[in-house]
């Protein structure tokens, strides 16, 4: 039987979720809904009696204090009806999609099991009976609101598509309509062996195996050797191994480079882009704290004697441009899956997220056809890190978040994670005998390529591609596999261990098995769902799942500790020596691969790229004699402006390690440089994170890009006090479709870029990730995004109580600045908010770069700086304000002392030229003699003072007054933005 | 060690303020155990061999349904007994965040509110605590007002400084008869207040609040419930301006840090012989 519960809030009590949703409605520009109620909806499948139904809701479902219900299993009311200013609109999640609630609700009502008391005996047995759950929301939209209206709403706001749909009629909802089960024989096979050239691209893009005609020859050439063709499965796991995403075959493969630099052309070819850029730079550094690099899920690094750390960012950006929050909140629990799968399993301490939208108020004439607003895709990708880091227990202790109109097709999700391990932790490795063990969540058809759901609702075509690649995460799922591998490991339990990620157990078990071969059964991995083929449970994403191996004598006990966690655990094979990929359902064989052919890798792409050198010239602009307007202007770039709407959503302080936070200064409201943790309880040893990321440089030059994000990432940790000489950064390019030889060119410059910064300030990469493929198609357009380069650094802290703040402490205190400003307004702020990119991109000078940081970790060291900010996008003019409001005081301040390149004559200039390697620092007058002498050999200059007053006032070349303003209105122009 | 001052911090799926809370106490000389409750329900760990019970932050079963009601159901039908004896031998029990939610939600706190409801043991559910009016989350500061009497709470500044990081921390109670004997009962322990100690507006009360209380305790004083998270603040550093603060560099605890620090004193002066 079917019993819809439907619970409401009293009347008299807040409803805050529809306040939220009919705030939201307001911002769309819609008017006429004067108010909103939410209706929490289960509907229960099973056999129960009403009596039972009675006690479910008031036991569990029901808040006795602020909420009642009505329960009933009769199936003619409509949950959708409209009359004059009441609209009911209910939205439901599809079939196949993993209803978040269901899963607990289920537990819950079969505790309900014991209670004698509450229940009549003869109902004892019923409450085991329920078969499903499904959860549903009912909005009511009071107004007089047009139809037209209404489904904008429910378009925009209340839904999306891809994850849910409007119910029509409530008949037969709860009961979700059935999946489509595969009946085929077993196992498929496909021609190929003597398919012509024309008939194996047919194969390739019928089956979505996205293998160009070269792989498909190579494949094809490897079973005419066997003399049998291939099955599906076989195919599918040599197209998911070889796959962009897995083998990154671009970076990998030969680029044929053509450089225009300076009216030169140069052409060189580049082998192994990684290896040559990336992976060389690390080796020639070669630190001796660098533990394991480039090789495991994360970069492991040396944090204590007893410990190391390490450190991974991925991107989740297409599954986000879709849907939002599933987008993200399975893009954070794939990098969390990737930290519990580096070595033998290391604890996630803290994370940090990194975006890139279109500007929030972006119109929506302005918005090429089936993209999300970009309002609505930020506030999406928050709530889906949100859920997840502070489900998991896990601080977002950092992040950034860039503007770019190019990113409307195209949103990027960077997300990253840091873990902690025991560095006896770090080797795994198979041994033969092992059993292949699946742990954590189940199989179903989630992430699986062109799913074939049988959904009525899905009928656009890209709607039905992509539907299955999108899913909701669980991180309480992710936590219970997290609480029992650390006890696993920990009892040595097992061998290896690596995370589900794309392609599934493919990826995973196929790695794992690379050097002995792997036997799988099938259908021993646990199901969501009835009616998978055997190639979908191989290949589906579905989340939150790890792969170990387990040596056979101890699996008893490792079966034991997951069970007391309640976590699913599932022998599904054997690791068997034979160096063969063998898959077996229900005893027939489906698939034999040797492994050396599937890891050998495809035939190498050789692809051409160019760079030139950018055409667009700098802007000649009068300098205004009065800058106060423009340093409000570029407090208030969406780039500069205060993230603290989004921060405040996130938990960044449980784990009970937080030193410093997002927000610092005497209200908790100023942006600080990294954030800083210790990661142990009880020791004073820590780690700082932080990321560089300027697309503006790139649009002019990547390379000088890439060296400003490595300078920036590297200098905020150099600015709350952070070692120089330990710091690890990591790369993860995201640019457009590498086909294209101009958006290659971009990439090969930027990695280029990378190799040369990282050598000059001898900062090793140790991991990275590279997402290509970014472009949105509209018609015969198609919009490509900046080719963007985060640069994540994570650095070692010593002492974290001498760790220091950007917020000015104390008037009086002398500020100074450190470091040479240069004409350098190239891709500045301050020029985008004139309207132009120019062409003077910041440069780096590594050897002065390294004695400034240097120099200013010694004066951390003696404890003589009071507040340090690092100058970044805005340059000095929005670095000293910042540290002015943040902590209170005014300043005063002179340009004319300000160490800058001979031959500037402009105030413009040096308030907000973006020069890099510079900072303002904050010291006691007592201090000056011995700061000074610290910094022998580096350009500095006193230019100003903390003041009392909330007066920001700052000299001009020529003494003149350029900025005079008060610190409350530059706080609220950097504040206004994004409040939402 | 048979006088040690023992601990129990329990935990489930979703649990995950454990391992900061099990250190806040441990930092006092107490032994903490983190504790599955599949252990309790199975019988191979008693509660009865500990004296503070101890309800950590997190996400219990993902707060599915409402946050906290899945743990307050399991604690309620299935170590009902066992919870009854633990309180009424005076051993000290305290839920933060999730815990508090637990707390009410499983009817323990307030607890019995007059003579006539302790003797008739009601463990009703008297008031709850639900989604933020901001309908967000919160993850801030908050000044809060001391005030009853409880030992969790003694010599605790007149306002103290915590983090709050929660969706649902608004306090609402059943009736206004409820809210009138915890005031008069000295029940209420934390109220939101501005810096100053004034009455708040948002953000300072950062969810909605009824009268502004953070956190209660039952009439005994031997139970406490609390939104903010002491433990976030037991290191000095913890503070969100500590480098602000000159002295402190080397100053080790927090305002939090009393808070256990009295647990496991009052343990240790008064049941432990």
């Amino acid at each position: 039987m079917l019993w819809r519960i439907e619970i409401k809030h009293k009347a008299g009590v807040f409803d805050s979720l529809g306040e939220g949703i009919q705030k939201n409605i307001v911002d769309l520009g819609i008017v006429s809904v004067s108010k909103v109620q939410v209706h929490h909806i289960y509907n229960i499948a099973g056999d129960l009696t009403e009596k039972q139904v009675r006690m479910i809701c008031k036991e569990l479902l029901v808040d006795k204090i602020t909420q009642t219900y009505t329960a009933s299993a009769d199936q003619t009311s409509s949950p959708k009806y409209s009359k004059k200013n009441l609209h009911c609109v209910e939205i439901a999640y599809n079939p196949g999609v993993m209803d978040p609630v269901e899963h607990s609700t289920i537990k819950g009502i079969r505790d309900l099991r014991d209670c004698s008391k509450l229940i009549s005996s003869n109902s004892l047995l019923g409450i085991e009976t329920v078969q499903s759950v499904h959860t549903a929301k009912k909005y009511l939209l009071y107004g007089n609101i047009a139809k037209r209206e209404l489904n904008t709403v429910v378009e925009k706001i209340l839904s999306n598509k891809v994850l849910q749909h409007v119910v029509a009629d409530v008949v037969g909802e709860g009961a979700r309509p059935a999946l489509a089960v595969n009946k085929k024989s077993i196992p498929i096979i496909v021609s190929l062996i003597d398919a012509s050239d024309r008939k194996l691209m047919q194969i390739s893009r019928k089956g979505q195996l996205f293998l160009n005609l070269n792989e498909m020859k190579a494949i094809q050439r490897h079973f005419q050797k066997r003399k049998q063709n291939p099955t599906d499965c076989e195919l599918e796991t040599i197209a998911q191994t070889w796959s962009e995403h897995c083998y990154h075959k671009t970076f990998r493969g030969n680029i044929e480079y053509q450089c225009s630099e300076n009216g030169k052309t140069k052409t060189k070819m580049v082998r192994n882009l990684l290896k040559s850029t990336i992976v060389k730079a690390t080796n020639e550094i070669n630190k001796s704290w660098c533990v394991s690099v480039f090789y495991d899920n994360a970069g492991v690094i040396k944090f204590d004697k007893d410990s190391n750390v390490c450190f991974k960012v991925e991107t989740h950006n297409h599954p986000s441009a879709l849907e939002p929050f599933g987008g993200a909140n399975t893009g954070i629990g794939g990098v969390i899956r990737d930290i519990l799968g580096t070595g033998l399993g290391a604890k996630p301490v803290c994370s940090t997220d990194v975006f890139c939208f279109a500007p929030p108020d972006t119109s929506f004439k302005d918005l090429p056809p089936g993209t999300l607003h970009p309002k609505r895709v930020m506030k999406g990708v928050v709530s889906g890190v949100r859920d997840y880091g502070n489900k998991m227990g896990i601080p977002t202790i950092n992040g950034s978040i860039i503007f770019d109109e190019k990113f409307v097709g195209n949103p990027l999700v960077y997300c990253g994670s840091v873990g902690i391990m025991p560095k006896d932790k770090v080797k795994k490795k198979v041994c033969r005998g092992d059993l292949v063990v699946v742990v954590g969540g189940r199989t179903g058809r989630d992430g699986i390529h062109g799913a074939t759901f049988s959904s009525g609702e899905l009928t656009d075509e890209s709607e039905t591609v992509s539907s299955g690649a999108v899913q909701i995460g669980d991180p309480i799922q992710e936590k219970k596999v997290l609480d029992a591998l650390i006890q696993a490991r920990d009892k040595n339990l097992y061998t290896a261990i690596t995370d589900c990620g794309a392609g599934g157990l493919s990826s995973a078990a196929g790695e794992m098995g690379e050097e002995l071969g792997v036997r799988v059964d099938l259908e021993k991995i646990p199901l969501k769902y009835k009616g998978l083929s055997y190639m979908e449970v191989w290949i589906s994403e579905a989340q939150e799942r790890m792969v170990m191996s387990v040596p056979a004598k101890k699996i008893n006990a490792f079966l034991k500790i997951f069970s007391d966690e309640n976590v699913e655990a599932t022998v599904i094979g054997e690791f068997t020596g034979n160096k063969h990929l063998e898959l077996f359902y229900d005893g027939q064989a489906v698939c034999n691969l040797e492994m050396d052919f599937i890891h050998g890798g495809p035939p190498k792409i050789s692809r051409k790229a160019h760079w030139r050198t950018s055409v667009v010239k700098n802007p000649k602009i009068d300098a205004p004699i009065n800058l106060t307007k423009k340093l409000s202007e570029a407090l208030g770039h969406y780039n500069v402006c205060s993230k603290e709407w989004v921060v405040r959503q996130y938990d960044h302080e449980v784990q009970g390690g937080s030193v410093i936070k997002p927000f610092v200064g005497v209200h908790g409201d100023g942006p600080s440089d990294a954030s800083v943790i210790t990661p142990k309880l009880g020791s004073k040893k820590g780690i700082a994170v932080s990321n560089g990321i300027n697309v503006r440089y790139g649009m002019i030059d990547p390379f000088w890009m890439a060296a400003s994000c490595i300078d920036e990432a590297v200098r905020q940790i150099v600015a709350v006090g952070g070692d120089f000489e330990r710091i690890a950064i990591l790369d993860n390019f995201c640019w457009g479709n590498p086909d294209k030889p101009d958006r290659l060119g971009s990439l090969v410059r930027a990695a280029e870029g990378c190799y040369k910064t990282a050598i000059g300030y001898q900062v090793p990469f140790i991991s990275g990730k590279d997402s290509l493929y970014n472009e949105y198609t509209e018609g015969k357009k198609s919009i490509a995004i900046p080719g963007t380069l985060l640069i994540s650094a994570i650095g070692i802290v010593d002492d974290v109580t001498k760790t220091v703040t950007m917020d000015f402490k104390k008037d009086g205190n002398l500020v100074y600045c450190i470091g040479e400003t240069f004409d350098e307004l190239g891709g500045s702020i301050y020029w985008d908010t004139c309207g132009f990119l120019g062409s003077s991109v910041p440069k780096l000078n590594m050897p002065q770069g390294r004695k400034t940081f240097t120099a200013l970790k010694n004066a951390v060291q003696k404890g003589f700086i009071r507040s340090m900010h690092d100058c970044s996008e805005g340059g000095i003019g929005v670095a000293l304000a910042e540290m002015a409001f943040s902590g209170g005081f005014g300043v005063t301040a002179r340009l004319d002392n300000v160490p800058f390149k001979k031959g500037i004559d402009r105030n413009d200039t040096v308030l907000f030229s973006e020069s890099n390697s510079r900072f303002i620092v904050e010291i006691e007058p007592q201090d000056q003699k011995n700061f000074e002498r610290i910094l022998k050999g580096v350009p500095f200059g006193l230019v100003g003072r903390v003041e009392e007053t909330s007066e920001f006032v700052v000299y001009g070349l020529k003494q003149e007054v350029c900025v005079c303003a008060d610190i409350n209105d530059l706080k609220t122009a950097w504040q206004e933005p994004l409040k939402f | 060690m048979k006088n040690s001052v023992k601990v129990i911090v329990l935990r489930t799926a979703g649990t995950n303020c454990d391992e900061e809370t099990a250190f806040a106490f441990k930092s006092f000389g107490a032994k903490a155990d983190l504790v599955h409750i599949n252990k309790l329900l199975k019988g191979t760990v008693s509660l009865h061999d500990y004296h503070i019970l101890a309800l950590p932050g997190g996400f219990t079963y993902g707060d599915d349904i409402e946050s906290g009601r899945i743990l307050a159901n399991e604690l309620r039908l299935h170590l009902g007994e066992d919870l009854c004896r633990f309180i009424g031998e005076g051993k000290l029990i305290i839920g933060i965040c999730n815990g508090f939610q637990i707390l009410v939600k499983s009817g323990i706190l307030p607890g019995a509110l007059n003579a006539k409801e302790k003797k008739n043991h009601d463990s009703s559910q008297k008031a709850t605590l639900i989604s933020n009016d901001s309908a967000k989350f919160e993850a801030r500061w908050a000044h809060l007002k001391v005030s009853g009497q409880s030992v969790w709470t003694e010599g605790l500044e007149d306002v103290v400084y915590y983090p709050v990081a929660h969706a649902e921390g608004k306090f609402v109670t059943k009736d206004p008869s409820v809210l009138k004997a915890l005031v008069k009962n000295g029940q209420v322990a934390f109220r939101y207040c501005t810096a100053e100690g004034a009455k708040p507006g948002y953000p300072e009360n950062p969810n909605g609040s009824t009268d502004d209380i953070a956190g209660i305790t039952d009439s005994t004083g031997r139970i406490l419930g609390l939104m903010p998270h002491p433990e976030r603040y037991f290191l000095f550093t913890h503070h969100p301006y500590w480098t602000r603060l000159k002295s402190g560099r080397d100053k080790k605890f927090g305002q939090g840090a009393k808070i256990f620090e009295n647990g496991v004193k009052y343990v240790k002066n008064r049941l432990i012989k």
